[in-house]
């Protein structure tokens, strides 16, 4: 018996044998996990249920406003997006903006000890892919790394194995967020002691990994400092989601964005984009054991201005 | 008909022990939920080491990480030690007062929790929280409340 289960922890982390069959196997295993999340639910929905009317009343007047608003930015969105597109075709580089996304519950927040992940309440029948991008209002909150038949495990951008490739908003500068293990701080690497960053500069998803779109914010910096004559700047960051806070998130549908021509142009930028794509496809799976490694060939960034386009 | 439902309640306990392990609970609280899963396994083989085997330690254990969704063997591997070190020393273990097994539990936790680490950290880089280790407390608090509730199940359904 023991035998039998060092074989299979050494064929689950090492080879990966269980791939194809971790989606029945977890699908398996839900009913447990729906019996859990049941408390949980109840209690929500006795909470929504004894709100009185003039709470009611009051939250739907906010809510209206806000939708006021939102409407009325929409209505500049898609003046924009035309702008956008039509320059965009002058200059030849065409990027599909994805529409497709879907609403997801969180079942359960972090079970296992060692990892930062969440499970969600969609899964492979939802049409939920691994590697997919999940974000909620605020930013990006991880992606999904497990698929089961209806539901999914989703590995925080805090988590120690995962590593998004981000830029900064106010001026293009390219680094590679890596998580901590700490449910707000994540670690910025191999950023020169010169760079041009400040605190509160707000960090983006640069779209180099091909796995998430472009442009979601991502988190704040909240610590740069650095040592004379150390070679890279001590640099953290703070998420801008609550991480372990939000009840619902969204799941994007990235239809590949980066087709063959972006991905040449992004070769011509530097060879830090290149590693921060390495990187990106490595660190996604968590069980993968050559994380340290993918970490050193990340080469040092250039401040130099980076145009993605 | 008798065995069948001898299992019932056994497998029953199982059921909630899985549910408790994995509820959701608020990031503080999560530190300090006892390890159901390491007191199940400890009752049941001590009570009933000819019906409990190393075999349902193991199964149980792949499910717990389906469930939790760590990589699997991890938890079935410990559970089936677990279970190994309680079937050749259950006699002995019978003799010991509910002080003396609490002490056992907390060293079972303790050990169960090195050794999560020591398998995890083979396999990826991982940060320790001083955290990780509390619930080794909590599980040696509410042994003997659960050592006692247990027996009353065992008991009142006539388990044996």
């Amino acid at each position: 018996m023991v035998v039998f289960s060092v074989f299979l922890f050494v064929a689950d982390s090492k080879f990966n044998l269980f791939a194809s069959s971790r989606i029945y196997l977890n699908s398996l295993v839900s009913p447990v996990q729906y019996v859990a999340d049941l408390p949980e639910k109840l209690f929500s929905g006795i909470s929504a249920s004894v709100m009185t009317r003039h709470e009611l009343k009051v939250r739907n007047q906010q809510l209206q406003k806000d939708n006021l608003y939102l409407k009325a930015d929409r209505l500049l969105l898609s003046q924009l997006e035309n702008e956008n597109k039509q320059l965009r075709e002058l200059l030849s580089s065409n990027r599909t903006f994805t529409n497709k996304r879907m609403i997801t519950e969180v079942m359960s927040l972090r079970s296992d000890p060692f990892s930062h992940q969440l499970l969600i309440d969609k899964g492979a029948v939802n049409g939920v892919y691994v590697g997919q991008p999940v974000i909620n209002e605020d930013g990006v909150v991880g992606q999904v790394s497990q698929v089961g038949s209806t539901t999914s495990r989703v590995i925080l951008i805090v988590d120690v194995s995962h590593g998004i490739p981000v830029r900064v908003q106010r001026n293009d500068l390219i680094a590679v967020l890596h998580g901590s293990g700490d449910w707000n701080k994540l670690n910025v690497p191999f950023v020169q002691s010169n760079a041009d960053l400040q605190e509160g500069d707000l960090l983006v998803t640069s779209g180099l990994g091909g796995r998430f779109p472009a442009g979601y914010p991502v988190a704040k910096i909240s610590h740069f400092d650095y040592q004379e004559g150390a070679a890279y700047a001590d640099v953290s960051a703070t998420p801008v989601a609550p991480l372990h806070r939000s009840r619902y998130l969204l799941l994007l549908w990235n239809e590949n964005q980066y087709n063959e021509s972006d991905l040449s142009l992004d070769l011509l930028t530097t060879s830090a984009s290149l590693a921060a794509v390495s990187a990106d496809n490595a660190k996604t799976s968590p069980d993968s054991a050559d994380t340290p490694e993918t970490t050193e060939k990340v080469e040092p960034l250039e401040s130099k201005n980076v145009i993605i386009e | 008909m008798s065995l069948l439902s001898n299992y019932l309640a056994i497998y029953f306990t199982y059921f909630v022990g899985l549910v408790c392990a994995i509820l959701p609970l608020p990031t503080m609280l999560n530190a300090f939920r006892p390890d159901w899963m390491i007191l199940i396994i400890f009752y049941w083989v001590l009570a009933l080491p000819h019906r409990v085997s190393i075999g349902h330690a193991f199964i149980l254990g792949i499910v717990f990480d389906l469930l939790l969704g760590s990589t699997l063997g991890m938890h079935a591997l410990l559970f089936s030690l677990l279970a190994y070190i309680v079937i050749t020393n259950y006699q002995l273990f019978r003799y010991f007062t509910l002080v003396q097994t609490t002490l056992l539990v907390g060293l079972f936790s303790l050990l169960s929790k090195l050794a999560l680490y020591w398998m995890a950290s083979s396999l990826q880089d991982i940060i320790l929280h001083t955290s990780y280790f509390w619930s080794v407390f909590s599980s040696m608090l509410i042994w003997p409340w659960f050592f006692l509730f247990l027996r009353f199940i065992r008991l009142r359904f006539k388990v044996a």
